[in-house]
């Protein structure tokens, strides 16, 4: 018998499969990136923080089961944000405290200012987060709504499209412009939402 | 037309491109191993809140993450009771200083400042554990924290 060599495969289109795979890969993997609420905890300090006209403080109360009180009153999760904004923005104060730009209803009971308002939320141990996030959430989006509202008057764009458009590369990218007009929207509606311990 | 072709002619023999793969497997394992993908195994379920107003964590070697949450299917030993997990372990609310410190020690010191911690904890643990956590990070000084959740809302 003559002596038969085994026919060769052709390898050629291997580097295209590993290169297919390769590409596959790099395309379907996304590298899961964490959002969340950004908050900032208060330092321990030996002093007593100033004392706060009642007025100014807007109460939320978590109980065990979720419940909400606001203000001394039952309230239920999807009437928390307009209250929250109402409060924040009522710019009931005169003389020093009087708030030109604000919107609200004037109510000499409410908040003076939006710099003055501070929320306050409190739970018991057996709050559950998932709820307490919800809440933190609706408080955290109205100071949003509220940013957007002063922004778009300002400034005709939305603070949340700021706010965008300095983490973007692009013409605005870490613009110091920009960074100033965000700062100043902050400052007019420092989100203040105090987190007491429970009891 | 001959039925027997002339075997091998003067013509330069082609190049094998077999080696080819190799070069482009190599290239593959070298990034399969070089990118580090973070990630703890955990032993407690992790099912997060939804919230809509969240931001991004960008710069991920800046961030430390506290998990907490009930003890998953396969850790029942660990009781019912919700817990703190560090690393690959469970922890107690006093470990949260020592971890914070060995997470400081690992960086550099002009990030010190950026670093943010990351509170992964599931939807239904109680508060208090979380006020604990919270507690552990103020007298550490660790103040930037991030309610980690899914883009969304609860609300019914």
């Amino acid at each position: 018998m003559a002596k038969r060599s085994a026919p060769e495969v052709n390898a050629g289109s291997m580097a295209d499969i590993a290169f297919l795979l390769l590409i596959f890969f790099l395309v379907t993997t996304t590298i899961a990136v964490d959002s969340g609420i950004n908050t900032k905890l208060p330092p321990i300090t030996e002093e007593t923080p100033p004392i706060k006209k009642q007025k100014n403080i807007f109460t939320v109360q978590m109980s065990a089961d979720g419940q909400l009180l606001v203000e001394e009153k039952l309230m239920d999760i999807k009437d928390l944000r307009q209250a929250a904004l109402e409060f924040i923005d009522n710019g009931g104060g005169q003389g020093d405290d009087k708030c030109t730009y604000c919107s609200g209803k004037k109510d000499p009971k409410s908040s003076d200012n939006p710099k003055a308002a501070v929320i306050s939320i409190t739970h018991v141990r057996g709050t559950e987060y998932g709820p307490f996030i919800t809440a933190y959430d609706q408080l955290a989006g109205a100071y949003t709504i509220l940013r957007n509202k002063y922004a778009q008057k300002k400034y005709n764009r939305s603070f949340t499209e700021m706010e965008v458009a300095i983490k973007k590369p692009g013409s605005e990218y870490l613009s110091k412009k920009l960074k100033a007009k965000i700062d100043e929207v902050k400052e007019a509606y420092p989100r203040i939402i105090s987190k007491a311990e429970p009891k | 037309m001959s039925k027997f072709k002339k075997k091998g002619g003067n013509e330069l023999p082609a190049i094998s491109t077999a080696s080819l793969p190799d070069i482009v497997f190599m290239l593959l394992f070298f990034f399969m191993v070089a990118t580090v993908m973070r990630d703890n195994s955990l032993k407690i379920k992790n099912n997060l809140p939804s919230a809509s107003e969240v931001e991004k964590l960008e710069k991920k070697n800046l961030v430390m993450f506290i998990y907490a949450g009930a003890p998953s299917e396969a850790y029942k030993g660990a009781g019912t009771e919700s817990r703190i997990q560090l690393n690959d372990k469970f922890a107690e609310p006093k470990d949260i200083a020592s971890f914070i410190a060995s997470e400081r020690a690992t960086k550099r010191e002009e990030e010190l400042d950026y670093l943010i911690t990351a509170l992964k904890v599931d939807k239904e643990t109680n508060m208090g554990l979380v006020s604990d956590i919270e507690q552990e990070l103020r007298k550490v000084n660790a103040l930037k924290i991030n309610y980690t959740t899914k883009k969304g809302s609860d609300m019914k």
